[in-house]
Order: structure tokens, then sequence, then C-alpha cells
């Protein structure tokens, strides 16, 4: 699967697709064939105020739990209910969907984030 | 579960072939594993709809002969292996003492004074001193890890029988559940058994390590129609879960009983003597504080191995095995708790990672095939 060349990505096997002053956050492809089928995806609440590489919510699959990490600070301003009742779609179409929208606190962050061919670098 | 040690992990002789067809390789008690082929869901679904096939060959074999073999077997097994016919297997354990597991195991009676036992892959070397220790009383018989001498395929499910024939000359309708027979699959020598840990009709294929890649080709080739898939350790974990089957290391070890893990079937209650027996017989006749039981989530989570289990307010238990099984669909697992609370419909909640989360018990197993 490709990796947006507009997107941002973690080390953690986060992407960001950002717009403006505001970005849109899920994981990876890498990272859900690493998770296996995932059941559950627990998110924050809209308003929920995040720091940089902090937990914004877990992600369950059949195997095991893991932790998200937020790629920058921020205020979530929107979340992706739909995957409450297809948490599946995060396998099939990882990088369209979403889990959180965030708006940025400190913008310069994104900046020290990877690009799609650092990311896919990592990932060899 | 078993992790690995320090020491470089052990490869079953089909490793280079799991690591050519891409699998994703784990260390799983002390080995180097697939556990996940093609999806631990899609492995899962196949085994229940069609069949599976999967290299077990890091499970440990010790084989015990001699002219007191039997009364050797008898001490350490607390199944009662003077019901085994040759040609027979029972599934059993070996228990400590207190009566709790050293590990569970497989006795196959190969001859009348001839035993396989097969044991889990984490335990071979602390199981083969325990075994060699504890028959010296027994008389003429010899422990003898036979481990690097078998290999050991499991084909699962439905379709096991229809793939696995055309290989073989062995009538495999003849054999009965929990029987085995031996004979030659790809003009290879083997032993076929009737056994699983799936839930599922199938086969556990014994065969020398130097012929296993052979074997493993042949049956999927064979399979090739019924769409034959290779499974990993993920999707023998969730299947075992679904059809009630202890784990050794997360549903029993040597802190619970054979009577708290509702296991009374594989005690051989009339043997004269066993380890573990005076335990037992007095956990059987006054009762237990705890004892498992199977359970389902009522409310969105899944209860994992290690989560606390509450009653009211009152931490009383913990989940030994929980997932999300691919096939019922929804969160299952098996739990220690009070012994008057493990009737089927009793509630109580799962502490996960800080959310009290609502569970039922049910009865087990969670699936079972239709015969």
């Amino acid at each position: 699967m490709a990796y947006p060349a507009g997107f941002k990505y973690t080390k953690d096997h986060e992407w960001i697709e950002l717009a403006g002053d505001r970005g849109r956050v899920g994981i990876t492809d890498y990272a859900q064939q690493q998770l296996g089928d995932v059941v559950y995806v627990d998110l924050p609440e809209v308003g929920a105020r995040l720091k940089q590489g902090q937990s914004f919510g877990t992600i369950e699959s059949v195997k095991a739990v893991s932790e998200l990490y937020s790629p920058v600070s921020g205020e979530v301003v929107d979340v992706n209910g739909a995957l409450k009742d297809k948490p599946e779609t995060v396998n099939k179409d990882p990088h369209a969907s979403w889990m959180i929208a965030i708006k940025l606190t400190n913008p310069g962050e994104a900046g020290a984030l990877l690009d799609a061919t650092q990311y896919q670098d990592l990932i060899k | 579960m078993e992790q690995a040690t320090e020491a470089p992990l052990k490869k079953t002789p089909l490793n280079a072939r799991h690591r050519a067809s891409g699998a994703k390789m784990v260390p799983f008690g002390g080995w180097d594993m697939p556990v996940e082929y093609s999806g631990l869901s899609n492995e899962h679904t196949a085994v229940r709809t069609r069949a599976g096939l999967f290299d077990v060959s890091h499970m440990g074999e010790i084989e015990i002969a001699g002219k007191d073999a039997l009364a050797a077997v008898q001490r350490i097994s607390c199944n009662d292996a003077a019901k085994l016919a040759v040609g027979q297997a029972q599934y059993s354990g070996l228990l400590t003492r207190q009566g709790t597991f050293v590990d569970d195991l497989l006795v196959y009676r190969l001859a009348p004074a001839h035993f396989l036992l097969v044991v889990n892959a984490g335990n071979i070397s602390k199981d083969y001193a325990w075994i060699a220790d504890e028959i010296k009383p027994a008389g003429d018989a010899v422990a003898v890890d036979a481990s690097s001498r078998y290999a050991l395929l499991a084909l699962q499910g439905p379709e096991a029988l229809n793939v696995l024939q055309p290989l073989t000359g062995i009538d495999l309708a003849g054999i009965k559940y929990y029987w085995f027979a031996h004979g030659e699959v790809a003009n290879v020598r083997a032993t076929v058994s009737r056994t699983g840990y799936t839930g599922e009709d199938g086969f556990e294929i014994f065969v020398p390590p130097q012929s296993a890649d052979k074997i493993w080709l042949a049956l999927l080739e064979s399979g090739k129609a019924a769409e034959v898939i290779p499974c990993g350790l993920g999707a023998r974990d969730t299947l075992r879960l679904e059809a009630g089957m202890r784990l050794h290391g997360n549903d029993i070890d040597e802190t619970t009983t054979a009577v708290e893990a509702d296991l009374n079937w594989i005690v051989g209650w009339k043997k004269d003597d066993f380890n573990g027996a005076a335990a037992l017989r007095e956990q059987k006749a006054s009762g237990v504080k705890r004892k498992i039981a199977g359970f389902e989530m009522l409310e969105r989570g899944i209860g994992r191995h290690g989560y606390d289990v509450y009653v009211g307010d009152v931490k009383s238990g913990v989940v030994t095995s929980g997932t999300q099984t691919p096939f019922l669909k929804k969160a299952i697992g098996m739990a220690y708790l009070p012994t008057g609370h493990t009737a089927p419909g009793s509630e109580f909640d799962v502490d996960i990672r800080g959310h009290r989360t609502r569970a039922r018990v049910v009865p087990m197993p969670f699936y079972k095939r239709a015969r």
C-alpha cells in the first residue's frame, strides 16, 4: 500500500494529514499489518488536550492492545465515531481511517516528523 | 505464556519454509515460531470451515519404556494410563504433590510397555528432568527426551480427513478420536493421531524431521482444492480458547490444581497413588475456594490474561485467557472465580486498563463442532 506523500509520519507508526493549523491522525498500513484484525478503537472526547507523544487512545486487535500516540500537541476538535462500529476499516483502508482531528498548538512540531520516504526507510 | 530466554531461539525443521513463505515469526517458549501466515482471523476461519495446517514441531516428545513403564506413567501422569489400549491416547497432567500443574500433556500408548508423552515446548527440559527423577521408584523404566527425533504437523478442520487420505494408506475413517495408527504419509513413515488443539476434527502427524518439509508441501498441495492454508500460533491460541481448552502457563500452572482448573475428568480417581492424589482427593471431598470458568464480555472490551476480576468491589480473581474470537465474534475468556460465583449466568467485572467492564459466566466450550 502506498504511503501518501502529503502525510507526515511518526516513529510510532501514526500519520497526520495537515491542513493549515489542523490535522487528521491515523495509523499506518505497517501498523495495521503488525496489529492484525482490529476489534476496538478507543478514542478521546472532543476537547481533550494532548501533548506531542501523549497517548490519545488505544487500539485493540485480536492479538493485543496498543496505545495511540499523538504526533503533535493540540486540542481534539473531532473524533471519527464511525470507527466504533466498524473498527475493521483500519485494516482495510488505514490511510483513510482517520481517528482524531487535532488543532495544533505548536505547528512547528510537525516539521520534525518523518516524510513518506523517511518513514518507508524506517520500516524497511 | 513462556517467554524466550537469553539462549538463541530453537528452530523447527520447517523454519526455513515459514520464513520463505512470509510468515510473521515470534519467539515462543524458546522457539522461533510462525504466529501468523495470512492473518489470524483468516486462518481461524479456515480451520473452522475447511482446514488449516500447523507446524507444532516445537512440542516435546518424551518416551518412557521398560518392563515397569506403565507403573512409571501412572505415578507421574494424573489420568489413568491403564485404560489406554495400544494405539490410544489421553489428555493428562504432570502434577506436583499439591496437585498443581508442572505441565499438561498427551499420553500415547505405543506398545504395552512403551509410552510417548507429548509436552509443551517451553517445558521440555523441565519436564524431562522432573520425569526422570519422579519415575525412579517405579522400577524398570527409563525416560528419553526424543523431541529431536520428531517433527509434528497438525492438520485441523472438517476437510482434514479428505485432504490427508489421498496421501496415506492408513484408513483414516477407521481411526477414532484420540486413537492413532502407524503408516506412511507421502511415502514417509509417520504416526497419524486423531487429536488436536482446535476443537475441530483433524490429525496430528508425527514424522521424521528430515521429511517434515516434504510432507508439509504435500499436505498443502493435496489441500489446494479445499483451500487449506498454513496457520500460525495466533490462530492456534484463539481456536483452542473457543474450544475451552486450557493453555499451560496461562490457565493452568504450578499454582493451580486440577480440581480448581475443573479438570476432574483427567484425574484417575480410582488409581492407587499418583503425584498429587492426596491433595486432589482432599479438594474433591471438601471443595475448593476458586474454580476456572468461561466468560463472555457483556460490555465493550476484551478481558485479557492477567486482568483482575471483581465481584462487587472485591478483587476476587484473575483472567487467565481472553480474546475476541474470530468465529463467534465476541469477547470470551477464562478466569478463576470464587467457587460460589462460577455458575453460568453469574456476572462480574473485569478491570480492563482501569475500566470495570461487565462479564458473565457461560458454559465451556464456547464453540462445539457439529458431529
